[in-house]
């Protein structure tokens, strides 16, 4: 009987503890989508309005208005398009360091070094660069940028998840008929398929929060979210319920994201901690 | 380092080649280099008398059954046994029926619409043999395709591929560590040591007259029983025992350079019978101690010295009824052989 009781009191412990965790990260993203909804003065009100009279759109109606929602655009383009970009060529390189061992083990850690470089260290001279090639708040730019930044992640995740694949599956498919390329097409990628939807939605998040080289490399016509909320906060005063309804609009798509792709996610990201 | 060092093999068509050897003699990287998966530094591989060195895997028309069956988890049986069809564009008519007969060989046509996780072990390595068979190649190469299996299945399976090489008539090279599949299932067996042939021939050939210490004691289970003794005279005296060994007349002449030398016999588990109803035409007989007993129903083997050396002869459970710490051993003469203790060559 005692043992049932002392199970009781664990369960409860292990619950009240849940629900804490859960109330902790879920407030500031309850909060912030409050306040998007607020008026003006609901958002300076003391003692807070925990659940304002309306949920009102002006905030929202306000950006499309001014064209600040394309920004949102702005970064789904370039996040997304580096995203595909950085997988096709991350992965096809990963494939050469797993199986034909290019370059060693010297290339291999030389490439994962990369990812380790401060942003804030190299994006003046990347700006030089860009400047002298005209590649100044273009899309190109940023999406050449982020490609480059991402590829060492996704060459290092990708030849991890590719060197898990026993690599007689790939020998069975040479052997049948298939050309090396047919293989890493019809047997590498449905193989390691949780490993890429994890790596692709980590490079997008990457590529989607990046706020310092989006700041530095564009100007009016590529401006991303990020860069976008920072013009809300004025000399004077902010405007907490433009930030908040951009911060939301923000956010919007990686909810999406990650709740589709939560299967492969949790697979993605439990098959790559059990290896070496 | 290199795996293979030196190999000058033909293997005729049609039939089933074994290559045999320990963990690591270079059998598995052979069969690799056959296939196309392993480049070779020196040499030429021929089939069918073309050089195909430079030749992909996929254009050697020859076809593999793995160890760990290879089979793509996320595609069903039928899709597997079809996977090499489909690289030739085969139309689709003929893929179900090629995959039904292949299927249908190998019992397994129950189970087409099936994953591979949702099967057994024996069920696994029959899917990787139909996509083998499907594809009627040239050449078939199996890489310890048995290993993974339980006795009981092992047992079986060994069966129905030497039945699926009556059936087909393809030429099959099969890799094995195990001397039983290789004594088995072998039209000829390959026998492979540190990257080298060791010897070559038919299973009995091999087994009745090994070229070397290595192939004497590598077939056979219970294993050789090799014995340290002395030539002299018309006997070889066991060293540190009182026993000696009548050699018989046909092979004296073949010692005789090896007279008053040093001499390992080998002597096979089954070359020992109970002295008194013994019938060999050439025999000698032995009164040793023993030290352990081991029936397995059929046989009982029964381990005892012979001077420094512990060996085990292999008696019909009757012979040892009321024998408990000696019994009288006698050995067939004209089965034994003689190696050479340096250069362990037999003679």
């Amino acid at each position: 009987m005692k043992t049932s009781h002392r199970k009781k009191i664990k369960l409860a412990l292990r619950y009240i503890a849940v629900v804490a965790l859960t109330i902790l990260f879920l407030f500031p993203i309850y909060w912030l989508f409050m306040i998007s909804f607020k008026t003006a003065n609901e958002i300076y009100a003391y003692p807070p309005v925990w659940w304002p009279e309306t949920l009102q759109l002006s905030n929202y109606r306000v950006l499309f208005e001014d064209g600040d929602a394309a920004t949102v655009g702005n970064s789904l383009i370039v996040a997304g398009v580096s995203t595909i970009f950085a997988m096709i060529l991350g992965t096809i390189c990963a494939y050469s360091l797993a199986r034909f061992k290019t370059g060693g083990e010297h290339l291999a850690n030389w490439i994962i070094s990369q990812r380790m470089i401060p942003p804030i260290a190299i994006v003046f001279p990347v700006f030089l660069l860009y400047v002298w090639f005209g590649m100044v708040d273009t899309y190109f730019g940023l999406i050449l940028l982020y490609t480059a930044f991402n590829l060492p992640y996704v060459i290092w995740m990708m030849r991890g998840y590719i060197m898990d694949i026993p690599i007689s599956l790939e020998q069975a498919a040479l052997v049948d008929g298939y050309t090396r390329w047919q293989v890493v097409w019809k047997v590498v990628f449905p193989m390691c398929r949780a490993g890429l939807f994890a790596t692709a939605i980590f490079t997008f998040v990457f590529a989607w929060n990046d706020f310092i080289f989006a700041l530095v490399l564009t100007r009016t016509d590529v401006a991303t979210y990020t860069v976008q909320v920072t013009h809300y906060f004025g000399g004077q005063s902010n405007f907490w319920g433009k930030i908040s309804a951009m911060s939301v609009l923000g956010t919007l798509p990686i909810f999406f994201i990650v709740a589709f792709m939560q299967k492969y996610l949790v697979r993605g990201i439990s098959l790559g901690a059990v290896k070496g | 380092m290199h795996a293979v060092k030196g190999v000058d093999l033909e293997i005729p068509k049609g039939e089933f080649t074994v290559l045999v050897g320990q963990s690591g003699c270079g059998k598995s990287t052979l069969l690799r280099t056959i296939a196309g998966l392993e480049e070779i530094d020196e040499g030429s591989i021929e089939i069918d008398g073309e050089v195909v060195n430079d030749v992909a895997p996929k254009d050697r028309d020859i076809a593999m059954v793995f160890q760990n069956y290879a089979l793509y988890p996320y595609m069903t049986v039928f899709d597997n046994i079809a996977f090499g069809l489909r690289a030739r564009k085969t139309p689709k008519v003929e893929i179900e029926e090629k995959v039904a007969e292949a299927s249908r060989m190998l019992s397994i046509d129950h189970l087409l619409e099936r994953y591979p996780r949702q099967l057994s072990g024996g069920q696994l390595q029959r899917v990787a043999i139909g996509r083998a068979i499907v594809r009627q190649a040239r050449i078939y190469l199996f890489d310890e395709p048995l290993s993974n299996l339980d006795a009981q299945l092992r047992d079986e399976m060994r069966g129905e591929i030497k039945r699926l090489h009556r059936e087909l008539g393809k030429t099959m090279i099969y890799v094995t560590h195990d001397q039983i599949e290789a004594m088995t299932m072998a039209d000829r067996i390959v026998l492979l040591r540190d990257g080298k042939i060791e010897q070559q021939g038919s299973p009995l050939d091999l087994y009745e007259r090994p070229a070397t210490k290595y192939v004497a004691g590598f077939l056979g289970s219970p294993s050789m029983n090799f014995i340290d003794g002395m030539v002299t005279e018309n006997k070889v005296t066991i060293n540190n025992s009182n026993h000696s060994l009548d050699i018989p007349e046909q092979i004296k002449n073949k010692l005789t350079s090896h007279a008053n030398k040093a001499i390992i016999v080998g002597i096979r588990p089954e070359h020992f019978s109970r002295a008194d109803i013994a019938n060999h035409q050439q025999y000698s007989k032995l009164s040793v101690n023993i030290e352990l007993v081991q029936p397995t129903g059929s046989r009982s083997y029964v381990t005892f010295r012979l001077g420094q050396n512990p060996a085990v002869a292999e008696l019909r459970p009757q012979d040892l009824l009321g024998h408990n710490t000696t019994i009288e051993l006698s050995v067939d003469m004209s089965r034994v052989i003689y190696i050479d203790p340096i250069t362990e060559m037999t003679i």
